[in-house]
């Protein structure tokens, strides 16, 4: 800057710049001017002649939204056509009068016209917003007679999606339902407005979400006449719209129906995955819920039904559920320990039926113990005290290692949202779990209950599945996924899901063949002989009951509210040589695996591998009353 | 204070005693182009006049309280003002709410809070009270900590991001340093590039609006923005509507426009946004070339008038903050016509007074309001 200069000759400086900024600002409006100037006089006539063709309105077209099918093309989602009538608040004068009104000529139920309160909360004034669905064609007539007494009423002709499976794979598919701000934000934030214009529906959850942009399509657009009052008169050209793809499953809808049925009314998670591929079979969570409940605003009474439900309807539980896996975790811990080299098949204990650890007495199922016990002995019997030492001598380090190998611990990153990632507990976990520096430290006395399942950890069905498909085969792991193939529904072409083999951990075979062995004698002699007897072909399976609330020695009784019952859990695969199917099972507070969970297992290989369905409904909740001590093993 | 006994209510004299605060033209500028938006908004959307006479109750009261706030006060928020909004920028940055792809919004409980707005009346406070601080000893690195304290809240708005703000706070922080005497060796050089590179981005558009050209600096749907202004019919159902429809609404409206009530555009809902951003459209479809004019005029009426109290402004501080905010108005008015008329890209700043919402409304009477404050105060300073 120059040097310091008067007062005097700073204020003539400042009012100098007045002056150039007046004059700048006089300018820019001159600019401002002359472009109002080229526009509304010299351009007028083109300008005019455009707003007048703008009676000539661009009508999207909205895409037929793509069907959902199973492996086997059973239908899960697809389109009808229907009327609905839908009001426009702000150009209603008395919505109260109005409503009355059309419910002398449309059936109206109070629940609709709760539905309609609900849409107007999280909606803007100037939409147009579905009073009634699916009207009757008498209806249609009764109402186009006296449309001229409703203005601001319309009556659409729309597709609507419907699930013919209702229940069946809900939790899967998920549903539809109005766009609303959020999903306004996504879709601008993707670029897609144009795409949506005209779309007032879009995936809410499962595939129906995951999978939005491959099932919307693409909008086409009409040039459509219209007249003073917008209404129109005649189409002039046509941009049709491209619809969207369909997809096909990996999933079979009858194999989810079995297990669905077989759960009968209690709760719980099954994931079946096919070893070599990835691919899901079967994802069943139960309870389930009509995902055709969704599709055009839920009613207050059902969500009410739905949310407030001891049974937690809503949840996946095989995806974002995660439970203590229990004994099913033995296995992998006995793969763990070859791998790592910390036991060979052959070296055995004497098992006095307790471990004593730091003054802490762990014990075992089965009081007196198991006696002789090798490795093929404690998947077979699920023998706790071979695990509390085993646990012991790997330490929790290399556990953790090892079991993340596995994917426990991470999501394995199936294509529908919503997956949790578990608790793969170690000391890092812990550090970061909790904030007290006296919570923060490992204790070895924890690494013990680890080894049998219990513990920190918590893993989903769909990781047990995982794990279980990747031991399944022999160590190969493939991403988890539910659509097989998207077909263009136009031209039937497919774009098939290669399946996606993530890694392979190194295992010797003759390591996976001791696990498989020890797993096939569960199923023979073990604690899963009972579900498999007479079974004709071969299976690898473990039970196993994870820990709801600690009994601390006592004995179950009616006294024990059913909530807090032990979890009953049940891994399997076969055929056990060359399996083409692994699976996870969890029975909420179902007691013993062996006995809850190891029945639904037994149905679904039956189906799959010899295609016999059931008889009737699977047996009731068995009510598991029996013995089990702190280390709830089998 | 006189005796409790003399007091006679007397309605002229309480009148005149309520409405000393106010500067007359100021105040007669700004109720005409609100009774103007209140016209336009009876066509475009009626359904929103409650709301807008609520939003002109509220705005009209913080001016008044703020043409009743002697300078010397407003120098003592400034600092104090500019700290907190720059605070909660950072928080935007750290916990913000994102909405339409952006992090504007700070959720503090009760309500969410957009600080980008804030400084936009911030900013200028805070430069002015800077110089003034500095007064008779202004030198170059004056200049240079201005721009930092300028840049720095600036840097975050654009983070967010949020180019129309941006754009909008730096102009304010800008108009300081240049009524504080910024050297024209350092604007020059800096309009010519700007012009060279509008000239350049115009004459190449084609080329540089490719799918994969990617620009650097500018996300992606920034890019789209000048690109669609370069050539709206190339989307013609996303981005480039609005350009299309306001154009077309503007222009149809020929020198007296369509009639109040009759424009097609805007009641065949051709028009989007047409009590926010794009009032401007409505206005001109209905009321043609006149109309425009006449909120041209009421506008330059209200710049001189502000240029006016800042030539007579008695302090340093007075000066640079009637200029800046004066300049700011100016900014509004000509980004916001200059978009809806196709000439400049489409970013989020409304017509001043005229587009429907609050915060904008009650921002902008802030800034009228301290305008009258330091009309009103201008002998009594600085003595």
């Amino acid at each position: 800057m120059k040097g310091i200069r008067t007062p005097e000759q700073e204020v003539a400086r400042f009012r100098g710049r007045l002056a150039v900024a007046g004059a700048v600002a006089l300018v820019c409006f001159g600019l401002l001017a002359a472009r109002f100037f080229y526009l509304q006089v010299i351009r007028y006539d083109y300008y005019s002649t455009r707003a007048e063709d703008n009676r000539i309105s661009l009508v999207p077209i909205v895409p037929n939204r793509g069907l959902i099918m199973d492996r086997n093309g059973t239908v899960l989602a697809r389109n009808y056509s229907a009327y609905t009538l839908e009001i426009t608040p702000s150009k209603v004068a008395d919505l109260e009068a109005t409503i009355e009104a059309l419910s002398a000529l449309v059936d109206i139920q109070p629940k609709d016209r709760k539905r309609l309160k609900k849409l107007m909360d999280e909606s803007k004034s100037f939409e147009s917003l579905p009073i009634r669905n699916r009207l009757s064609d008498e209806e249609v007539a009764r109402f186009t007679a006296q449309r001229y007494r409703f203005p601001g009423v319309e009556l659409k002709a729309r597709l609507f999606r419907d699930y013919p499976m209702g229940r069946f794979g809900s939790h899967i598919v998920g549903y539809i339902g109005r766009i609303n701000d959020r999903d306004l934000e996504r879709i601008e934030d993707s670029d897609d407005t144009a795409n949506y214009r005209g779309t007032d529906h879009i995936g809410k959850a499962g595939l129906e979400k995951s999978y939005e942009r491959e099932l919307h399509g693409a909008t086409g657009f009409e040039e459509v006449e219209v007249d003073s009052g917008g209404r129109a008169v005649r189409a002039l050209r046509r941009t049709p719209a491209t619809p969207g793809n369909n997809l096909v499953l990996t999933l079979d809808l009858k194999l989810q129906e079995v297990v669905e049925k077989a759960f009968g009314n209690r709760r719980g998670a099954l994931v079946a995955i096919e070893p070599g591929t990835g691919g899901v079979l079967a994802l069943v969570s139960v309870p389930t819920f009509d995902p055709n409940l969704f599709v055009d605003g839920i009613a207050p009474q059902d969500w009410d039904e739905l949310n407030n439900s001891p049974d937690h309807p809503m949840v996946n539980r095989a995806l974002n559920g995660a439970y203590p896996p229990g004994s099913t975790f033995k296995p992998f811990m006995a793969l763990a320990a070859l791998m790592s080299g910390k036991r060979t098949p052959g070296q055995a204990i004497s098992d006095p039926g307790y471990f004593d650890f730091g003054g802490h007495h762990f014990r075992d199922d089965k009081v007196g113990g198991h006696g002789y016990v090798d490795m093929y002995r404690s998947i077979v019997h699920s023998c706790d005290t071979y695990y509390y030492r085993l646990a012991n001598d790997m330490g929790i380090d290399l556990i953790a290692q090892i079991m993340g190998e596995f994917g426990f611990g991470s999501k394995t990153g199936i294509d529908i949202e919503g997956e949790s990632s578990g608790i793969l507990p170690s000391p890092e976990w812990k550090k970061r779990r909790f904030k007290k520096p006296e919570q923060q430290k490992w204790f070895g006395g924890e690494t013990i209950s680890i080894g049998i399942g219990q513990g920190y950890n918590a893993y989903t069905m769909l990781q047990l599945a995982h794990a279980t498909a990747t031991v399944a085969a022999g160590g190969v792991m493939f991403k988890p996924h539910l659509v097989k193939y998207i077909e263009n529904a136009s031209d039937g072409s497919r774009r098939m899901i290669e399946p996606q083999p993530i890694k392979t951990i190194p295992i010797k075979p003759e390591h996976i063949e001791t696990i498989r062995r020890s797993m096939v004698g569960v199923n023979r002699e073990g604690t899963g002989a009972r579900a498999f007897a007479g079974a004709p072909y071969v299976s690898a399976g473990k039970t196993g009951t994870a820990q709801v609330y600690s009994l601390k020695g006592a004995k179950y009784s009616s006294r024990i509210t059913e909530r807090l019952r032990d979890h009953a859990l049940f891994i399997a695969f076969a055929p056990a040589d060359k399996p083409t199917i692994a699976m996870a099972v969890l029975v909420e507070n179902g007691g013993f695996g062996a006995e809850s969970a190891a029945p639904i297992a037994r149905a679904v290989l039956d189906y799959y591998l010899l295609g016999k369905l059931p008889a009737g409904i699977a047996p009731e909740d068995p009510g598991a009353e029996g013995n089990s001590g702190d280390g709830a093993g089998e | 204070m006189a005796p409790v006994s003399d007091f006679r209510f007397d309605p002229r004299k309480w009148l005149v005693g309520i409405l000393s605060p106010l500067d007359g033209p100021l105040t007669l500028i700004v109720l005409a182009i609100v009774g103007f938006s209140t016209v336009v908004m009876v066509s475009a959307s009626p359904e929103r006049l409650d709301t807008l006479a609520l939003n002109v109750g509220v705005a009209f009261a913080v001016m008044w309280i703020a043409a009743s706030v002697p300078p010397q006060r407003m120098m003592t928020v400034a600092l104090p003002l500019y700290v907190l909004g720059v605070l909660l920028l950072i928080g935007v940055a750290l916990f913000g709410d994102v909405s339409k792809g952006a992090r504007r919004w700070l959720n503090i409980g009760v309500a969410r809070i957009q600080p980008s707005e804030l400084m936009k009346i911030a900013m200028p406070l805070m430069l002015a009270w800077y110089f003034q601080s500095r007064e008779g000893l202004i030198r170059g690195r004056d200049f240079l900590i201005a721009a930092a304290l300028l840049l720095l809240p600036v840097g975050l708005i654009a983070k967010q991001p949020d180019l129309g703000t941006a754009i909008l706070v730096a102009a304010a922080g800008f108009y300081v340093l240049f009524f504080a005497g910024l050297t024209w060796r350092l604007i020059l050089p800096v309009v010519v590039v700007g012009v060279v590179g509008i000239g350049a981005i115009v004459a190449m558009g084609d080329t540089i609006c490719q799918r994969d050209v990617e620009w650097p600096g500018l996300r992606d749907y920034q890019k789209h923005r000048v690109c669609t202004l370069l050539d709206p019919t190339s989307d013609p159902l996303g981005k480039g509507f609005h350009i299309i429809q306001s154009t077309i609404a503007m222009g149809s409206g020929g020198i007296f426009g369509k009639g109040w009530g009759k424009g097609t555009q805007t009641h065949l809902d051709f028009l989007p946004e047409r009590h926010t951003d794009f009032i401007f459209a409505v206005l001109t479809e209905e009321f043609g070339l006149a109309g425009a004019l006449l909120l041209v005029v009421l506008y330059i009426l209200l710049i001189f008038r502000g240029l006016f109290i800042a030539a007579g402004a008695p302090t340093l501080f007075s000066r640079l903050l009637a200029g800046a905010l004066t300049l700011i108005f100016f900014t509004y008015a000509f980004v916001n016509m200059g978009m809806v008329s196709g000439i400049l890209p489409v970013v989020g700043v409304p017509l001043p007074f005229v587009s429907y919402g609050g915060t904008a409304l009650v921002t902008l009477c802030l800034g009228v309001g301290m305008l009258m404050s330091i009309q009103r105060h201008r002998r009594r300073v600085g003595t």
